[in-house]
């Protein structure tokens, strides 16, 4: 693992403070471009510590109803990838440390030219790229060109990724692996936390990169049982959701900054509650 | 011409590509999976029990072989070309589908699933999956458009008389690329039980392989049938194309022969100058959705864009990988027909042979309008026969200004 990177130095920064980090998803763009830069601009401030961006995508085979949607809003906005790119350079102009990774799939980015895309996402600021449609089987379409202009390549370890096929799946990962800790789309129901705990601590075994967990995760409390064992959490569909609730971007923005404050809160206290008695 | 085409036993590749076309672009959830599929079929394909198995119900299920028909009087209409017709539709379920459907049903089985999902376009696939389903005894859910549902009523309603649940998909344009979609979230939930039986020669390796070879008995039975006929090999071959799947189990056996030139017609819908249109070959460019790298129908940020056309079974904004690398290598040559063409071929059909083709299948007719005129009297021209049309009544109905009382 690179050492000098936004991702490598928040996670040793999060682990000197013993607590998980908080990663949020939102789609770019959604519901429009001038709104999800506010989103964006916002997150660090109400607590976030790892940014998520995903670019949207017609057909997004990977993500339940909330994603989808958001992609679709986004879409008919008129968000492209070039904007998704100027996205992140403008959070650069303000913000020099909060780590930004790209998630997405791979059609948008082939078709915008894989170099290219790769050199203006570094320049852009961007740290690191999760393209769910690239299994290590295709390592050599981005992963590879990734690593060479120092942008990560962060890759889903699942339920299905059984011993045998797990040293296939760390081999060329770097930044975190996400532990995508239920077999379904995004924003499905939520595996158990002690069922996902066996599978981090199972993950931990074989590699020293840190564990982000996502997937069902909505609210607080669940972000805290989480963060007890996990590096990081992610939450995803819980935001996009208070987005398609809002009727104004005034209070997308606002609403999405106040559930990430809520869920910073949560994560910031879960590994100090752990030895207190449980209250019913 | 076709140029000179050195083809291959061997593809697709250990990652399932044919030249830059094909792989396995899926999310890690599913690669476990598709992984298991690739190893339990290439077991199968080698296991005589196996190839038994599937040979019986070829003959006394599906009905096969299927004729290879001399078609008297379309030839004399067209006044050049000898014209046959390979009979798929007159298949069990009435259309080529259930060829492959067959296939796999007989993997899940073997691979001790208990559970099927399908997309549908046409609902021709959906019914032949439900009617395999049926036939196992396994839980079948199909996905299916809400477009394509209102355009093919009679087909839901074969798959519901069948046992099978068939969800109505409200995401995109409601067509068969978002029916694919959902099956392929159902598939990344349902891990465990469920055994996804894809009804073209697309998605992530080994289907586009699989469907291939489930489907080649049209190509092989065809070659015999022709040599028993005309005691030579066919000149030319020309099937319609969506996914295309019909085209590539009567095009593969033929590869070889550089003599037998191959015709892929793709659905040109209002024009393929217009944009409204499902040909990926002739308008697209490559890309990769659904598992696989091919071409596809796409803007210039790497969006899909919907297909357009009067048939529901073409109305996929991609094509199979296999057919993308058949294109660039130039073996194969790839037209396409219009609404309109597809739509007059479809009433030729009907009137001089008395057999009332699938819309999809009309498409390829009409290149046989355009071509066997052209072509002197011993040239012999295979159409794949694909389905049968009974489903598209109404449509048809519709675009002729005709009212059902």
């Amino acid at each position: 693992m690179k050492t000098d990177s936004r991702l490598a130095s928040r996670f040793a920064a999060l682990k000197a403070e013993n607590r998980p980090g908080l990663v949020s998803y939102v789609t770019a763009g959604d519901p429009d471009m001038a709104t999800s830069q506010r989103i964006l601009n916002g997150l660090p401030d109400a607590g976030v510590d790892i940014i998520e961006l995903g670019m949207p995508f017609s057909d997004p085979m990977a993500d339940g109803p909330a994603i989808q949607k958001a992609a679709l809003r986004a879409l008919e906005g008129g968000q492209t990838q070039a904007k998704t790119l100027e996205m992140v350079r403008r959070f650069r102009e303000e913000y020099a440390t909060t780590p930004i990774v790209l998630m997405g799939y791979y059609n948008p980015i082939f078709c915008y030219g894989v170099e290219r895309f790769l050199e203006d996402a570094a320049q852009a600021g961007v740290d690191g790229l999760i393209v769910v449609d690239l299994p290590p089987e295709h390592d050599d379409e981005i992963c590879q060109p990734a690593a060479r202009h120092g942008i990560d390549f962060i890759r889903l370890a699942t339920p299905t990724t059984d011993a045998k096929r797990l040293p296939t799946v760390l081999a060329n990962a770097s930044g975190f692996i996400y532990y995508v800790s239920v077999a379904g789309v995004t924003g499905a129901g939520a595996a158990t936390p002690e069922s996902i705990e066996r599978a981090v601590g199972d993950l931990k075994r074989h590699t020293q990169l840190p564990i982000g967990v996502g997937f069902g995760i909505r609210t607080p409390e669940q972000a805290a049982s989480i963060g007890r064992f996990s590096d990081a959490v992610v939450v995803g569909s819980a935001l996009v959701d208070c987005i398609e609730q809002a009727n104004t971007g005034e209070e997308a923005v606002a609403k999405v900054h106040g559930l990430v404050r809520e869920l910073s809160r949560s994560v910031r206290n879960c590994r100090e509650e752990v030895s207190e008695p449980q209250v019913s | 011409m076709n140029k000179p085409f050195n083809p291959s036993a061997s593809l697709p590749d250990g990652n399932g590509m044919f030249g830059s076309f094909g792989g396995r672009f899926v999310a890690e959830t599913l690669m476990p999976l598709i992984n298991e599929l690739r190893d339990e079929y290439a077991a199968a394909k080698h296991d005589p029990e196996f190839q038994q198995e599937l040979a019986y119900f070829q003959t006394d299920y599906v009905g096969r072989p299927s004729p290879l028909y001399f078609a008297e009087r379309l030839t004399e209409h067209f006044g050049g070309a000898k014209i046959y017709l390979k009979r798929e539709e007159l298949n069990h379920t009435g259309a080529h589908k259930i060829n492959n459907c067959i296939g796999q049903v007989l993997l899940a089985k073997r691979m001790g699933k208990k559970r099927i999902i399908a997309e549908t376009g046409a609902g021709m696939h959906g019914v032949a999956t439900a009617t395999v389903a049926a036939r196992f005894g396994l839980e079948c859910v199909i996905y299916m458009g809400t477009t394509d549902i209102e355009r093919q009523q009679p087909n839901v309603f074969r798959m519901k008389l069948l046992g099978a649940k068939v969800i109505p998909v409200t995401s995109g344009t409601g067509t068969l690329k978002d029916a694919m979609n959902e099956a392929l979230r159902d598939w990344v939930t349902n891990i465990d039980d469920t055994f996804y039986i894809i009804g073209t020669v697309a998605g992530p390796h080994p289907y586009p392989a699989m469907v291939r070879d489930f489907q080649a008995v049209i190509g092989h039975e065809t070659r015999r049938q022709m040599q028993e006929k005309e005691g030579r090999l066919p000149d030319s071959l020309v099937a319609c194309i969506g996914g295309g799947s019909n085209a590539m189990g009567l095009f593969h056996p033929f590869l070889e022969d550089e003599s037998v030139q191959m015709v892929g017609v793709e659905a040109g819908g209002k024009g393929v100058s217009t944009g409204k249109h499902a040909a990926s070959l002739n308008g697209g460019a490559p890309g990769v959705l659904h598992g696989n790298r091919t071409y596809l129908l796409q803007n210039e940020d790497g969006q899909i864009i919907d297909a357009h056309s009067i048939s529901a079974g073409l109305d996929y904004p991609g094509i199979g990988p296999e057919h993308a690398w058949l294109h660039e290598q130039g073996r194969v040559e790839y037209v396409s027909a219009t609404d309109e063409e597809a739509l007059e071929a479809f009433q030729i059909c009907c009137r001089e042979e008395g057999i009332i083709p699938a819309l999809e299948t009309a498409h390829a007719l009409a290149e046989v309008a355009k071509r066997a005129p052209k072509l002197p009297h011993d040239h012999l021209m295979v159409v794949n026969l694909s389905g049968r049309g009974d489903k598209d009544m109404m449509s048809v109905a519709h675009y002729l200004g005709e009212k059902f009382q």
